[in-house]
């Protein structure tokens, strides 16, 4: 048995940030229905990376909505209306991820939800909260990577602000609602509560960002600083970084500047013996320890590195990390089908529970796919 | 308010970063977090500093991961201090921890041999690359982890060699998938009364962070992520114009969008505005265009006309622009907490937003071994 096995997600969510909580929710054993809109179902069916196409819809889709089940209803339509009573008197949770105002509108917003099923757990996500300046800006991950601060930790100094190249904020929202949709089950099975929870991708962000917030209110306000060369963390000093081999790049992650110096035979690093250096001088230090990295291959270095237990990697592409045996010996790669026989690859739940990996070898529903059925179970 | 994870109690042996985020979240939802260290000394991440920042004897990271908990001083070698503990144990209902593969079995406290002590314990942890393979005994550290997943290849330019994010993310994303995976065995428990075993690893959670992307890769014929050699470019498997561009004054984001109707309003007439499938091949060019146009203006002016047509923009700001404003204050994350040595920290607050409340703690993190003798009064007196 699942941990979520026999409940009940109804999910109205579409894009990222929703759609990435009912997954988990899905993979821990939850059965999720997808409300989608008739004729272009959730947007996210659309948004294609680089083109691909896959079986008529995004590969994008397809990775965040598997082992799902959709069943398109028009919110606004009455016979529809009475469908989605009907699914939400059943449900254990229903979510959204709709601008503020929007579900009081369609009339299933919490106070409503929660007369037709008291013990209902609600999950909601939003861009920036329900109130304030920007409540009714539209949540989005890039926009809210700009807003919060947060693309001016990546990359060097001097290249601008650099985003990080994926949705992490509609990553961190998704996740954090999910955690707090468990919890609240949690509560409900143990003092037979309903609850209505409230995420936003603005506190998501913020909470991603906790180290480098503190320490502004900490450090008397003083902006992040990227390295020249090299940056990882704008708050971390030498050698904290990834550097050009002669064959490839090196990540490092830690050792006293002396010691790598010596362990390195890089002479002149030996000099910065006081450990503030390591900080205050760093993109000096980053720039010799480049320069010297770029003499040799990166297997000569990580011999020497991990013999001295250093913290050090060498950088890979996937083509690399997927034939290696350090990739192969977590099966994080399962294949799963479609109701029309379509098969495709995708990466499996992370979370391994009493030793098992939870694969699920559905794949994502066409737009709709499980309309006939889901009316046949609810009016007999 | 009623926080949904009251009344139970976990151990947190986790170090550095992605358990204790984890205990963290426990924490903030209610649960009594007792971090279990060595004495003196406490756990490695009190001396972790970021800037070498330290404050109440622990660096400020300790203190904004650490915050909420208690702290219980125990030598794990020592049989008394590994009695107390294992005595602990049975009135636990989660333990975490992310030693090595054999640290645990050599002390006795393996999963197997805390279900003997109490069958009902959620046992949850954090390695690096799992228990197997040729990686399991490597260290589990963020920048590592970003390294070997291929993540580095996903942010700034085609020709920037690999661009870490400039943020611990696998610690973190790893630290809500051992908070979903406990919460998760916390919720069978309830129906089985049985213990339930948890782990996550930094890699799996790196993973499953590029979840969208590896899946494109692995059915695209097995390219690799294509950044934009322009300057700002916001995601490798994105079309034209998502990014961010210079403007007269300061920084514009653009996100996906109609690109044929931007052109418009920008007066670009290029081919490729008009075809939607250029906007990703045509991608350096459009950008390009885009980006001269842009200089323009303020970022203030273009936001206030795309905003106006309906453009999903943002003018990018720094944290003196972001921190100080109006809607940052209006979220109410910060909460002030008076640590022990009476220094006041404006840390975050947990993100959750449960029945109208927010989950604000004014309490801060422990001095090494402050609760031992509340916690073994609490416990292990009757």
């Amino acid at each position: 048995m699942l941990p979520l096995t026999d409940f009940t997600v109804v999910d109205f969510s579409q894009f990222l940030s929703g759609p990435l909580a009912s997954l988990r929710l899905a993979d821990l054993g939850a059965r999720v229905i997808k409300i989608e809109k008739p004729d272009t179902g959730d947007i996210c069916r659309q948004m294609y990376t680089s083109d691909t196409v896959l079986n008529e819809t995004s590969t994008v889709f397809h990775a965040i909505n598997r082992n799902k089940e959709s069943i398109a209803l028009d919110i606004k339509d009455e016979a529809d209306r009475d469908i989605i009573i009907k699914l939400i008197e059943r449900a254990d949770v229903v979510m959204h991820n709709f601008r503020p105002g929007v579900m009081e509108r369609l009339g299933f917003d919490y106070a409503t939800v929660s007369e037709i099923n008291p013990k209902v757990i609600y999950g909601e996500i939003s861009g920036y909260g329900e109130t304030g300046p920007w409540a009714k800006k539209p949540g989005q991950d890039l926009l809210l990577q700009s807003i919060t601060g947060m693309t001016w930790l990546s990359g060097n100094e001097g290249n601008g602000p650099v985003p990080m190249g994926l949705s992490i904020v509609d990553m961190f929202a998704g996740a954090n609602l999910s955690s707090a949709i468990l919890s609240c089950l949690y509560r409900k099975a143990m003092h037979d509560l309903g609850a209505h929870i409230k995420v936003s991708m603005l506190d998501s962000a913020v909470d991603i960002q906790f180290e480098a917030v503190t320490t502004y209110f900490r450090d008397g306000g003083q902006l992040p600083q990227r390295t020249a060369v090299s940056n990882a963390h704008a708050y971390l000093g030498a050698p904290y970084g990834i550097y050009k081999t002669r064959d490839g790049f090196l990540a490092l992650a830690m050792g006293s500047i002396p010691f790598l110096g010596k362990l390195l035979s890089c002479e002149v690093l030996t000099d910065f013996t006081d450990g503030e250096q390591a900080f205050v001088r760093r993109d000096a230090i980053k720039d010799i320890l480049g320069q010297h990295l770029a003499t040799q291959e990166t297997s000569y270095w990580l011999e020497i590195l991990e013999a001295a237990d250093i913290w050090c990697a060498d950088v890979l592409d996937w083509n690399r990390l997927l034939q290696h045996d350090g990739f192969k010996v977590l099966d994080m790669i399962q294949q799963v089908t479609m109701g029309d026989g379509f098969s495709y690859a995708t990466t499996r739940c992370p979370i391994r529970i009493d030793g098992q990996v939870l694969y699920s070898d559905k794949g994502s529903p066409k737009l709709g796919e499980h309309n006939q059925k889901i009316i046949n179970e609810l009016y007999g | 308010m009623n926080r949904p994870l009251e009344g139970l109690l976990v151990l947190e042996f986790s170090q550095f970063m992605a358990g204790p985020t984890a205990g963290l979240r426990l924490a903030d939802l209610g649960a009594r977090v007792i971090k279990i260290e060595r004495p003196g000394a406490g756990e490695s991440g009190r001396q972790i500093a970021i800037k070498n920042i330290f404050v109440d004897d622990s660096s400020l990271v300790f203190h904004t991961i650490n915050r909420n908990k208690e702290s219980f001083a125990a030598d794990l070698k020592n049989p008394q201090d590994l009695a107390i503990i294992k005595q602990l144990i049975r009135k636990a209902d989660v333990i975490t921890h992310n030693f090595r593969p054999g640290i645990m079995e050599k002390l006795g406290l393996d999963y197997a041999n805390v279900c003997l002590i109490n069958d009902q314990i959620i046992y949850a942890t954090v390695t690096g690359y799992g228990k197997e393979g040729p990686w399991a005994k490597k260290p589990g550290q963020d920048l590592l982890v970003q390294s070997m997943s291929g993540l580095a290849w996903l942010s700034g330019n085609e020709n920037d060699g690999p661009v870490p994010f400039g943020l611990a993310v696998i610690d973190m994303y790893c630290a809500t998938h051992l908070t979903q995976g406990i919460l998760a065995a916390l919720l069978k428990r309830s129906r089985t009364h049985k213990s339930v075993l948890v782990e996550v690893s930094l890699l799996e959670s790196a993973l499953d962070m590029q979840f969208e992307v590896l899946t494109t890769h692995m059915n695209d014929g097995g390219k690799l992520p294509q950044r934009s050699n322009v300057r700002g470019g916001g995601h490798a498997y994105l079309s034209a114009p998502y990014g961010l561009y210079r403007t007269a004054n300061g920084y514009l984001a653009l996100a996906m969008g109609n690109l044929q109707f931007l052109a418009s309003i920008l007066n670009l007439s290029g081919d490729y505005y008009q075809q939607k499938d250029k906007w990703f091949s045509a991608r350096d060019i459009i950008m390009k265009e885009i980006g001269d146009v842009v200089l323009q203006k303020t970022a203030t002016e273009w936001v206030s006309l795309l905003e106006s047509e309906g453009i999903w923009c943002m003018a990018v700001n720094d944290y003196h622009q972001f921190l100080n404003s109006e809607g940052f204050a209006n979220a109410r994350m910060i909460q002030n907490i008076r640590l022990h040595d009476d220094t006041l920290l404006q840390t975050t607050r947990s993100v959750f937003c449960i029945d109208g409340h927010y989950l604000f703690t004014d309490k801060p993190a422990p001095q090494v071994g402050q609760d031992n003798e509340k916690i073994k009064k609490d416990y292990l007196q009757s």
